[in-house]
């Protein structure tokens, strides 16, 4: 399924990813993912949450640059050949992937996997037809 | 007369003379020149007003802004057909301003560069190696006048390419070296580090274009085993030699049959007395493409009263000690803060300019150049391949904007630090580091 993730401009500087980190403490925000890409001066941290809206406002109001990103997220079997099965039906597709990160699912034997490619909806729906439509939201967010 | 007799002429003959002169320029540029005139007309004056040195100051200020706002020919005071050649150099903002030259004002202006190099020893004989940038900027072409003028062999290699620039001056036997003080400054330790000075037949060194410490003068007439002067000049009163340094290596002379001096209170505009600190003014008087009448340099200094041993009469001026504005020179580039913003505006695509800071260094003789940049939505995406897009559509914007590189660095919003809401633009850590 297409879901909500939050993206979060940090310098590369200590202490900054703390204070992100803290705000959602505070705020009962639980993560549920979290990935980092980063350079010499600066990362975008990318974050699963339960509560994307509220998330973003208490960050915003920090004057923390976030904003929120539709990803693609897939269940898959935690075994060998789990992710390239996913990542060979996209090959050949004509989406590319711009970044992506995996992270141990609430299904005991599950991770999930997070894509971020150049045509969300593409392959949302390459991905249902191939029976990847396994995600569901209660595995995200808080309902 | 000739030029050379004037150096030394008596205070009252260069008074009269100067009297003449500004009567004319004055004349000239009433008719000529439209921004003048209606400056003119403003305050209720006309050129027959005007009868000596003594009414300067009731004349108006001219601005570099003008330059802009006439951009580009609109200050001339002669037909496009007799402007020989002209020069640039940057504005305030993304639009560089344009100065233009008669055959006679290249001949005054190589003069007062040949002026300056014959004090100093620069003869025939000698083989002068200009480092300062050939093109639109008025150092390479300016000094290479003054040293033909003389007679001297000149080396034309402009700036760049240290290997170059080292092995030329061994093979050519350059003994006379014109640049930037602090390229002088690189070009001296690379010769120390190569062990090459043994070969060098260098004597004399004409700097200038930026600011330099006694200091850094020490420095490299330790190092290069020469002496060492300043020159001054910009481009829109005429590029540099409209002052230098005599063998005395006291403050510049300013060539007083060319060029008046006034240092004014930068904040009321009146004339401050002779020897007080405050903003350097020129008017010119006998250049006839472009001339400029009480114009506003920014430069602060002062002037010396006192009698030059060297026995010329002109005035010498101390070199400048800061700017009246927030223009910053690095690396001999003259850089507004308000070109940053524009850059950064166009960038963001936004009517608000992100927030930005100016971090100025000195690193192994050259000046470092970074600007950290808040990031913003405008220039947020989730991925790093659209930042490094972005941050690289800002540093292209500067360099081609400034015509010097910059480090940009994306930082966290409000994190430059801001007093009474104002953030603090530039933090210049040069001073005192050579």
């Amino acid at each position: 399924m297409i879901i909500k993730q939050l993206s979060v401009f940090l310098e590369n500087k200590q202490g900054r990813l703390e204070a992100a980190v803290e705000i959602l403490a505070s705020a009962g925000i639980d993560i549920s993912a979290l990935s980092l890409a980063d350079t010499a001066d600066y990362g975008v941290l990318r974050l699963l949450v339960d509560q994307p809206a509220l998330a973003e406002e208490k960050l915003s109001e920090s004057g923390i640059i976030v904003r929120q990103t539709r990803v693609n997220a897939v269940a898959m079997k935690d075994v060998p050949g789990g992710a390239y099965g996913i990542l060979r039906l996209l090959s050949g597709t004509g989406i590319s992937i711009e970044y992506m990160y995996a992270c141990v699912g609430r299904v005991s034997g599950e991770a999930l996997m997070v894509l971020r490619t150049d045509d969300t909806e593409k392959a949302e729906k390459l991905l249902e037809d191939n029976g990847f439509n396994n995600v569901s939201p209660q595995d995200i967010y808080r309902i | 007369m000739n030029s050379a007799s004037l150096e030394y002429t008596d205070r009252e003959s260069l008074k009269a003379i100067q009297d003449e002169r500004l009567i004319n320029t004055v004349k000239r540029s009433y008719e000529r020149v439209e921004c003048f005139r209606l400056r003119m007309q403003e305050i209720g004056l006309i050129p027959d007003d005007i009868h000596g040195t003594e009414d300067l100051a009731k004349l108006p200020f001219s601005y570099k802004k003008d330059l802009r706002d006439y951009y580009p020919y609109g200050l001339f005071a002669e037909p496009m057909e007799n402007v020989a050649r002209v020069h640039a150099s940057s504005g305030t903002t993304g639009k560089r301003i344009v100065v233009g030259y008669t055959k006679n004002d290249l001949e005054m202006w190589a003069d007062c560069i040949a002026r300056m190099m014959r004090e100093v020893g620069v003869t025939e004989k000698d083989f002068v190696q200009v480092s300062f940038g050939y093109g639109l900027f008025t150092g390479g072409f300016g000094v290479h006048a003054g040293a033909e003028k003389i007679g001297a062999t000149v080396i034309p290699i402009s700036s760049g390419n240290t290997a170059n620039q080292i092995q030329t001056m061994i093979d050519f036997g350059a003994t006379v070296l014109c640049s930037t003080p602090s390229y002088a400054m690189y070009l001296a330790e690379e010769i120390e580090r190569l062990g090459l000075k043994d070969q060098l037949k260098l004597r004399i060194g004409i700097f200038g274009a930026e600011p330099w410490s006694e200091e850094m003068r020490g420095k490299i007439e330790r190092t290069l085993g020469i002496k060492a002067y300043d020159i001054y000049g910009l481009s829109e009163v005429m590029g540099p030699g409209v002052a230098g340094e005599c063998r005395f290596q006291n403050g510049m002379h300013v060539w007083e049959d060319n060029f008046i001096p006034e240092i004014i209170d930068p904040d009321t505009g009146d004339v401050l007395p002779l020897g007080a600190t405050g903003e350097l003014v020129f008017t010119s008087l006998t250049k006839e493409a472009f001339p400029v009448i009480r114009y506003r340099t920014r430069d602060i200094c002062s002037l010396i009263p006192e009698k030059c041993p060297c026995g010329r009469t002109h005035i010498r001026m101390h070199k400048p000690q800061g700017r009246s504005d927030d223009m910053l020179i690095i690396r001999g580039v003259n850089v507004f803060p308000s070109q940053i913003e524009e850059v950064l505006l166009k960038v963001s695509g936004k009517e608000i300019t992100p927030n930005y800071q100016i971090i100025l260094d000195r690193v192994n003789n050259t000046d470092t150049f970074d600007i950290n940049v808040e990031m913003s939505d405008a220039f947020f995406a989730d991925d790093i391949k659209s930042i490094e897009k972005t941050e690289k559509t800002i540093t292209e914007g500067l360099r081609s904007t400034l015509g010097i590189g910059a480090k940009v660095h994306l930082v966290n919003p409000k994190s430059i630090v801001r007093s009474e809401g104002k953030a603090k633009r530039v933090i210049d850590n040069r001073q005192g580091k050579i």
